[in-house]
């Protein structure tokens, strides 16, 4: 057959583009649940890292169960929502419903000491993209436990530092109600945040990641103060 | 065993004919995933496999393409491999993949393999072919890993996430260079692979 006729051209691509197409569904549909596990276990590891518990692929399954007693959703009114499987909850497509709408999960954890702790889950944009991360609060929904940050696309070295223990690890003790009990989340800010108990450092060249990460916990958590209203001790 | 002239296909392109000092390809992801040396393992890795693989198989279907689709084709090919490549890292190492993100799916367009499959399969044997794609992506590989190493020696004090600078040199007031983790570094370092390269090896120098 005449190679660069019509027919053979288009026979040819037709063919490839079926057998091409075959090759990879199987492909994706055989690793499928493989990769929805590994989701399901970096969430899970996160969480728990907010709780200042290091877990690997490995552990993170027997963990999580041993740690978190409870997980469901709640309404921006603070009332908790059934039939909602709080685990899967995507709270960018959340930030997109009006308020009335959204549900945000709740993660309770019983760690080896001091009592409770409510894990909120935090969504905001950095730089150059989204930016996400878990906030572990003690019982009395006041201070902070430990937290956790990660991010699509920062700037590495700069605004990707966020994810590091180093800066995550200045949110511990901090508060997020002032003393005259009104939310003032916690701030990050670039200078005055030492003796602060509503501020952190922010990272320098970072400032547009650190101003996203102020923002998210504010919006973020501001959607949970009725819940906090109601729950804290 | 492998006779001169096949050995020469495999290392060729790692020091005489290299795809990223010599040729000056695929020099983007380069800059991208060379901060540390893991993501530049796996990048390499994943890269040798791609351009092998789609220069066996553009080199088996060769003498069937035609001759008007014949880029499209090869970008299926390599296309469909990188689709592949990323499924793997996803369900087997999903750390690296998270690190690589965009770049593994931008192998599809990375010059050195459609200048590989364009100027070799197309006119050689699979057997060839294979062992072009191989050392073409060792060459591009090799470069990778001594950016990635200098960059993250210096730009973290680590090699493969350990750390290898001691804590007295901090304690001195040594300080990790930001710059090296920076895109524009991994320019200069190729920069001064290059001149390396070309003051060993005179007969690269351009009149």
């Amino acid at each position: 057959m005449d190679r660069n006729s019509n027919k053979y051209t288009f026979i040819y691509a037709i063919v490839m583009v079926v057998v091409v197409a075959t090759v990879l569904t199987l492909i994706a549909v055989t690793l499928q649940p493989r990769q929805k596990k590994n989701v399901e276990l970096e969430k899970k590891k996160n969480i728990l890292s907010a709780l200042n518990i290091e877990s690997t692929t490995d552990d993170v399954e027997q963990k999580y169960d041993k740690y978190i007693v409870e997980n469901y959703a709640i309404s921006t009114k603070g009332e908790k929502l059934e039939d909602i499987d709080a685990f899967n909850v995507i709270l960018k497509k959340e930030l997109k419903k009006s308020e009335n709408e959204q549900a945000w999960p709740v993660y309770v954890a019983n760690t080896d000491n001091d009592g409770l702790k409510y894990i909120f889950p935090l969504y905001g944009v950095g730089l150059w993209g989204p930016i996400w991360g878990y906030i572990a609060l003690n019982e009395d929904l006041n201070t902070v436990y430990g937290v956790n940050f990660d991010h699509k696309s920062e700037t590495p070295g700069l605004g990707a530092e966020i994810n590091t223990k180093e800066f995550q690890s200045q949110f511990v003790e901090k508060q997020i109600f002032n003393d005259n009990h009104e939310f003032v989340s916690i701030s990050v800010i670039k200078t005055g945040a030492e003796g602060n108990k509503h501020a952190v450092d922010a990272i320098s060249g970072g400032t547009i990641t650190s101003n996203g990460l102020d923002d998210m916990i504010g919006n973020c958590l501001s959607a949970y103060l009725s819940y906090i209203e109601k729950n804290k001790k | 065993m492998l006779s001169g002239k096949h050995l020469k296909l495999l290392t060729d392109p790692i020091n005489k004919n290299n795809p990223i000092t010599v040729q000056v390809l695929g020099i983007c992801s380069a800059l991208a995933v060379t901060v540390k040396l893991e993501p530049a393992v796996v990048m390499s890795l994943s890269v040798i496999f791609v351009m092998s693989m789609s220069n066996v198989v553009i080199s088996l279907l060769r003498n069937t393409i035609p001759k008007r689709i014949r880029i499209i084709v090869q970008l299926v090919v390599v296309a469909a491999l990188v689709i592949i490549v990323d499924q793997f890292l996803k369900a087997y190492v999903f750390d690296v993949s998270k690190q690589l993100s965009v770049f593994v799916g931008l192998i599809i367009t990375n010059c050195i393999i459609m200048g590989r499959l364009e100027a070799f399969a197309l006119a050689n044997s699979p057997g060839k072919s294979f062992l072009d794609g191989v050392g073409n992506g060792a060459g591009y590989g090799a470069i990778l890993i001594i950016v990635a190493f200098f960059r993250e020696l210096f730009g973290s004090g680590t090699i493969w996430n350990i750390q290898v600078i001691p804590q007295s040199f901090y304690d001195i007031g040594y300080a990790n260079n930001g710059l090296m983790i920076l895109p524009p570094m991994a320019l200069v370092v190729v920069g001064i692979i290059i001149w390396v390269q070309r003051a060993r090896n005179r007969e690269l120098i351009e009149e």
